[in-house]
């Protein structure tokens, strides 16, 4: 019996084509009837709770703790420290691929940052626990903290983001610049944003000798199972994870957390199965956050508004202990073509926790930057920014030559102004007002994502029924992977979608690979469309081999799966059902496997991308500054649309974060003490429903015979891009002031 | 001090003994209840995951002690429309979130649809969708479902005066 049985029967079904269907969720009527159940909504039997003590300082050593005090107080069973702490079978701060990054499990007494994990509680109830940690009042020796993008000591890394080269250029910059009539330079700074999934992470442990047990929300099952396996030297096979539905990850979710070793290691020293769930405010610190960047942009252009040069730099930071990058620069790639483009990037350690992906990584500051900068050279051409963008238009990947493997930004520019009503837009700033005074500005943005994929597995069944079963364990963290996924099943094995049971969500189905870099469907309905190709071949070979049935020798000419019948390709009327050719040859079932990656050949000869434009309507207060956004259409191609409703969520979602990049996400540390100020939701601003205006998503026609069998590209970080830009040129053209230091704040206006 | 309570959850009243005062009502639901429909985003008010109705009025759940509301009626999103999950209708808001898709992860959901319905049933914000989006601002969706969310609210409050005004138009026929 599959885990997780979803109710809801899918509506709009079209026979034989799920693919392309508006479908609602699958699992709607379970999250809409608090059904669905979380990590933390388990509880297995014997459970005690589980609560994370952290550090108050961002460097030096734990001296004391009072344990006895938090042993003494009623309900607490064991508080996990360094001195008893189960010890693990790897050092947690061994690094055997960059996708292995440094873990704070209570191995040493060494605090490297605000909010590390210095003790665990556990205890009978959670008010206990949570008391316990209370009590703990730990003591430090502490050290000046290294704080902010200042410091001189920086250092070019070797690589940025998941392997990027941190330097690439071509063309000559210095020549470029030196035969513009036209040159900009500016500084962009963007600060550490942290993701603050409305789901804290969490995790249920209970071990079984030497198996584990978890509920857990991830991003990555198998690569989870292997990070456990290596740290608790025990088998993967013997690592169960269920994670049905993830409360939100954009990114955070998909390396697994030294706060989730914890729970494990703590339901090992106490014997018994464990809960634990970080507090909101310890989601500041040891799961991952956006770097801050300062980017410098030069450009320069001729006397037509063409580009010869484009130069992006990036400095931003990472934590003293672990690599990791944040690419900024190397959003200027892929959008405008130039002679000469140059990125490079350079990097300062402080006492933060490792920064990590995070939605859009690299391409939202990037982007942020980019679009600034490239509305700022439109304006010294003295060209509309519409205009500038298709005066540089791409027609080959700028950074490489390549061709796109496709590439509608065209229609993506025609579509979204005409839909915005862009042609009225007055140049010059300051122009427009409303009817109660307030500062209109319209600006826009050009929107880009790399189409990527990553390795994922799938197994697919037909029965003697003729009904289908396809299984793979892929992550809904929210994008729809319980109906886009179940939509391509059903078209892989010719079946209606009620027809087939889709199994997914638990690491012992087919590895997924990860869900992340806007890649999931890409990758795993890869492999759930070959799954299925392979399970028809082998029928199909059954039926054409047999000369009972009404296909034999259909040969060459092949057939088509279609509402759980193969027929004929030259002869539609020649048919023959699944469960007819199966019942034939006295088979239960038949299998198929199929993988889903990038095919070498395609990636080396196409540059492949998801674009979009994205237009923005501000309305600035001229006394007080406040910047509401009043109105943001989004056009964007992505290749082959799946379901249109959960795309054009994915879009608004994205749009919206690049509302908040703009205007209200800002992690403030404390340069003197190394601590976030505001590590909670009432002052890490997050946009609330008030904050976000008319939206509109286009989704433009595309099709991409390159990028995989079934012409997917993600959707899922592309509208943070772009946004983030179009809004602050929009404010710029509310009121003349550039704002070049995100968020965009009232104080940075008032001098309009 | 008594640590015995009679709440009233989701039309049962139950009779409930607290093993420690320092429960807030949203671990009473979570953890000793096993109703965990709502959720916990942050634990401070500040996210609304938590939201039930208590009383009929809506209260973020985590900021409550259990203890303080001996008597009171509770309900949470799993009383909304008992047996939907077993194939008996949904509530409008529920249906009306699924059909404009005002969600994605999910979690934040459960608190979304108690604030909609409080709200609905407070009369606060007939069809001006700004109005909406003002009373629906205690309920952060990191997703940015919000699109769906206002349209669902708006939805379904047409659909419930309109159910209304007919069984009104019956009652006086």
């Amino acid at each position: 019996m599959p885990e997780i049985t979803l109710t809801q029967a899918p509506a709009h079904i079209r026979m034989g084509s799920s693919i392309g269907q508006p479908l609602t969720r699958r699992e709607g009527v379970l999250k809409t009837t608090g059904a669905a159940r979380f990590a933390a909504d388990n509880h297995p039997p014997g459970m005690v709770y589980a609560a994370l003590a952290v550090s108050s300082i961002a460097r030096g050593r734990v001296t004391a703790l009072n344990v006895a005090a938090a042993m003494a107080h009623p309900g607490v069973i064991e508080v996990m420290t360094p001195k008893n702490a189960p010890k693990l079978a790897l050092d947690p701060d061994a690094k055997n691929n960059p996708f292995m990054f440094r873990l704070d499990l209570l191995q040493n007494d060494r605090v490297r940052y605000a909010n590390q994990p210095i003790a665990v509680v556990v205890a009978d109830t959670l008010e206990a626990a949570t008391e316990g940690v209370a009590l703990l009042e730990p003591q430090y020796e502490a050290e000046p903290a290294r704080t902010g993008l200042d410091s001189d000591d920086s250092f070019a890394p070797a690589a940025v983001g998941a392997g990027s080269p941190a330097e690439e250029s071509h063309g000559d910059i210095t020549a470029g610049l030196a035969a513009a009539s036209v040159r900009m330079e500016a500084v962009y700074d963007t600060p550490a944003q942290y993701h603050n999934a409305m789901e804290p992470h969490a995790i249920v442990a209970a071990w079984d000798g030497d198996t584990l047990s978890i509920d857990t929300p991830s991003q990555g099952m198998a690569m989870a199972q292997a990070r456990i396996a290596g740290l608790f030297g025990i088998a993967p096979e013997g690592i169960h994870i269920r994670s049905p539905f993830l409360g939100g990850g954009f990114g955070s979710k998909g390396l697994f957390s030294g706060p989730q070793v914890l729970g494990i290691m703590a339901a090992r020293l106490v014997g018994r199965p464990v809960k634990l769930v970080l507090r909101r405010e310890q989601m500041f610190g040891p799961v991952g956050h956006r770097a801050p960047t300062r980017q410098t942009l030069r450009m320069g252009a001729d006397g037509q508004g063409a580009l010869t040069a484009l130069s992006h730099h990036t400095k931003t930071a990472s934590s003293t202990f672990d690599d990791f990058f944040e690419p900024a620069a190397n959003a200027s790639h892929a959008l405008y073509a130039s002679p000469a483009i140059a990125t490079s990037h350079e990097v300062v350690r402080i006492d933060t926790g490792t920064p990590l992906f995070m939605r859009a990584p690299g391409e939202a500051p990037g982007s942020a930057a980019l679009e600034s900068a490239i509305d700022e050279m439109a304006l010294a051409c003295g060209m509309d920014p519409l205009a500038f963008r298709l005066k540089n238009y791409a027609e080959m990947e700028p950074i490489s030559g390549k061709p796109f493997s496709s590439k509608a930004l065209r229609q993506c520019y025609e579509q979204g102004a005409e839909r915005f009503g862009w042609a009225k837009r007055p140049q010059a700033p300051r122009q427009m007002q409303d009817e109660a005074g307030m500062l209109v500005g319209w600006g826009m943005g050009t929107a880009v994502f790399p189409a990527l994929m990553f390795q994922g597995q799938a197994r697919a069944m037909l029965r003697q029924d003729g009904t289908g079963v396809v299984e793979t364990g892929a992550h809904d963290m929210g994008q729809g992977a319980w109906t886009a996924l179940a939509q391509i099943a059903a078209d892989s094995l010719g079946l209606d979608l009620d027809r087939i049971e889709f199994r997914s969500g638990t690491s012992d189905l087919p590895d997924a690979g990860i869900a992340g870099g806007s890649a999931h469907t890409a990758t795993v309905g890869t492999a759930i469309h070959g799954a299925g190709a392979d399970v028809i071949g082998k029928l199909a070979d059954l039926a054409m081999d047999d000369e009972r049935s009404p296909l034999f020798g259909a040969g060459n000419a092949g057939v088509i799966a279609r509402g759980g019948r193969l027929h004929r390709r030259d002869d539609d009327g020649r048919s023959e059902s699944y469960a007819d050719i199966l019942a034939r040859a006295g088979l239960a079932e038949i299998e198929g496997r199929g993988t889903g990656a990038i095919d070498p050949a395609a990636q080396a000869a196409y540059a492949m991308h998801a674009h979009g434009a994205v237009f923005a309507e501000v309305k600035v207060d001229p006394d007080f500054g406040q910047v509401r956004v009043t109105r943001l259409v989004g056009a964007f191609a992505a290749g082959t649309v799946v379901n249109p409703r959960m795309v054009r969520s994915q879009y608004y979602g994205g749009m919206i974060w690049g509302v908040s990049f703009a205007l209200h996400e800002h992690a403030v540390m404390d340069k003197r003490s190394g601590r976030l100020m505001n590590p909670n939701l009432a002052e890490y601003y997050v946009p609330v429903n008030a904050d976000v205006p008319s939206i509109e998503a286009i989704l433009v026609e595309e099709r991409d015979i390159h990028v995989n069998a079934l012409g997917i590209k993600g959707v899922g970080e592309i509208g943070v891009t772009g946004t983030a830009g179009a809004i602050a040129n929009a404010v710029w053209h509310a009121t003349g002031v550039r704002v070049r230091s995100f968020p965009i704040t009232l104080d940075q206006l008032l001098d309009a | 001090m008594s640590l015995s309570i009679t709440l009233t959850i989701n039309g049962a009243e139950r009779a409930i003994t607290l093993d420690d005062p320092r429960i807030t009502l949203l671990d009473l639901l979570r953890e000793r209840l096993d109703l965990t429909g709502t959720k916990k985003g942050c634990d401070r008010g500040q996210c609304g995951a938590c939201t039930v109705l208590v009383d009929g009025r809506r209260v973020n759940s985590c900021l409550t002690l259990a203890l303080s509301h001996d008597g009171a009626d509770i309900l949470t999103i799993e009383g909304v429309a008992q047996g939907a999950t077993a194939g008996e209708p949904l509530h409008p808001v529920q249906a009306a979130f699924i059909a404009h898709d005002g969600f994605q992860c999910g979690f934040c959901t459960p608190g979304q649809i108690m604030s909609a319905i409080g709200m609905i049933q407070e009369g606060q914000a007939g069809n001006d969708p700004e109005r909406v989006r003002e009373a629906m601002s205690g309920n952060l969706c990191r997703c940015g479902a919000y699109v769906g969310i206002t349209e669902a609210v708006l939805d379904a409050q047409r659909s419930m005066a309109e159910t209304e005004a007919a069984s009104g138009r019956r009652n006086a026929a």
